[in-house]
């Protein structure tokens, strides 16, 4: 009852204000005992709406620790279905979620760790189209998206609606951090105006990320809502925090407004959502293989001539720690180590390069045919298509 | 001038692996023109075909972006720190 806390309902206002139970108060006890939070900002939590793009590595966290904290109003954008590679660091998820939406499992395990709170579902990409509607009801959007058409998207759409954009992203061990589209700060843009073109830059998927990096990340994004929603201490509006795991280090770097921005500057030229695929330059929904076509075989039709007992060179262009995983017995060179070992290739030979997934060896069947090999094949989806197809014992990584 | 010159983890495959290079220069623009002649690969990871520093990449003078100093020609001091930092996008 409101009685109990003393807060009483502002005069002339319609709802009675927020007000706590007896349950909550025990709940939060150790935020109402700081006077940084206190009644008035555990109150102040109750009543926000915090929209969370993204229940993966970024968005588990930080989900957790505001659905812990109190905030009263979750919103949960995913379309993704859980897998086994997820469980290494999302940690929203369980074994037994395998397979099953993000979204449901998501919000079955908020709602378990606080029934006090409201979880508003998205089961949705989030696209241009349906952007601003998603987000018009919130007071906060965090990015925990994985792709920077998403990324530029959230931004512009924050600045759009004015609504802060607490942002995080991660790559390997290391991790950025700041708050984007505060009044008088910078947005996304004013740090990279544009995107890196695709290919150049690997995803988590294609470069891998320790699985508490994310945690961690999330973690301070959640720190920095938190601290939004009470309006207390100092955020990282205007500032770019660093994080480095593997050296544990963080750094702070000076985020300046860019007068100039197309989307927050004096004069802006985006002033409605774009087409964000087409922005970082991607159509369809991944980022194509950039190289050219190479001649290709198919992990069946390779397997038949070698149990056929045809003379083939296999060359397998992953790096030693993945041939450590799993491997088809080739020789192994390193992409990146191929122009100086070429001299390892014997060009009269046929030869089958391979990798995970059939993009490096493309690669690298480009670049030999450029050094003059003829007899040389792709196989076509790597190790990946070859476990599919041929050998299910091979395991996939 | 002995500055150091941080890599980013994206980039440190074209870099040595190294995390970070120690440099003679007296401005931004020598001491990555140093760095990508000492790393051939680095140089299309960090500038366009037009030459410019691709808009996907910030490079700092110890915080300050060299984008509101004097860009290239920004000068170093002895033990200044150059930090390249790029966009990464991940989050699952």
């Amino acid at each position: 009852m409101a009685t109990k806390t003393g807060i009483p309902a502002a005069p002339g206002t319609e709802k009675p204000a927020a007000a706590l139970s007896k349950e909550e108060i025990l709940r939060y006890s150790r935020h109402l005992i700081m006077p940084e939070v206190g009644m008035e900002g555990q109150l102040k939590l109750k009543q926000a709406k915090v929209l969370a793009i993204g229940t993966g590595g970024l968005g588990a966290p930080l989900g957790l620790y505001l659905a812990a904290a109190g905030v009263g109003r979750i919103g949960l954008v995913d379309f993704d279905l859980v897998d086994f590679t997820n469980l290494q660091r999302q940690i929203l998820f369980s074994t037994s979620d395998v397979g099953r939406p993000k979204i449901e499992a998501a919000t079955d395990r908020l709602r378990s760790l606080n029934p006090e709170i409201q979880i508003d579902h998205f089961e949705t990409r989030l696209t241009s189209e349906n952007a601003l509607d998603i987000m018009k009801e919130y007071d906060i959007v965090v990015d925990g998206t994985d792709n920077f058409p998403t990324r530029y998207l959230v931004n512009d759409a924050c600045v759009l609606l004015g609504k802060p954009n607490v942002y995080g992203s991660i790559f390997r061990f290391e991790g950025q951090a700041s708050i984007f589209g505060a009044p008088g700060g910078p947005c996304y843009r004013c740090l990279y105006p544009e995107p890196p073109p695709p290919g150049l830059v690997p995803s988590c998927a294609e470069g891998g990320v320790l699985g508490v990096l994310p945690g961690i990340v999330g973690a301070i994004q959640a720190a920095e809502t938190l601290k939004l929603i009470i309006g207390k201490g100092e955020h990282l509006i205007g500032r770019l925090l660093l994080f480095d795991a593997l050296a544990m280090r963080f750094r702070e770097l000076k985020l300046r407004k860019n007068p100039d921005c197309p989307v927050c500057g004096a004069h802006p030229t985006v002033t409605k959502l774009i087409d964000y695929a087409e922005f970082c330059g991607i159509r369809g929904e991944e980022a194509p293989a950039p190289q050219a076509t190479v001649p290709e075989i198919t992990p069946r039709d390779l397997k038949s001539r070698l149990d056929r007992g045809d003379d083939l060179f296999i060359l397998d262009v992953r790096e030693p720690h993945e041939y450590q995983i799993c491997n088809l017995g080739g020789h192994l060179i390193p992409l990146g180590d191929l122009s100086r070992r070429v001299s390892e290739l014997d060009s009269s030979r046929e030869i089958v390069a391979h990798c995970r997934s059939g993009k490096r060896s493309a690669e690298a069947v480009e670049f030999l045919r450029q050094a003059g090999f003829r007899k040389i094949w792709n196989l076509k989806g790597g190790i990946l298509a070859w476990s599919d197809e041929v050998d299910p014992s091979v395991p996939k990584y | 001038m002995a500055v150091k010159v941080i890599i980013p983890t994206p980039l440190r495959a074209y870099a040595g692996k190294q995390e970070s290079v120690e440099l003679q220069a007296a401005t931004v623009g020598e001491a990555l023109s140093a760095l990508t002649s000492r790393f051939g690969e680095l140089k299309k990871h960090l500038y366009a075909d037009d030459g410019r520093l691709r808009s996907f990449v910030n490079v700092y003078v110890n915080d300050e972006d060299i984008r509101y100093l004097q860009k290239d020609q920004t000068r170093v001091r002895e033990g200044d720190t150059i930090s390249i930092v790029p966009s990464i996008a991940g989050g699952s």
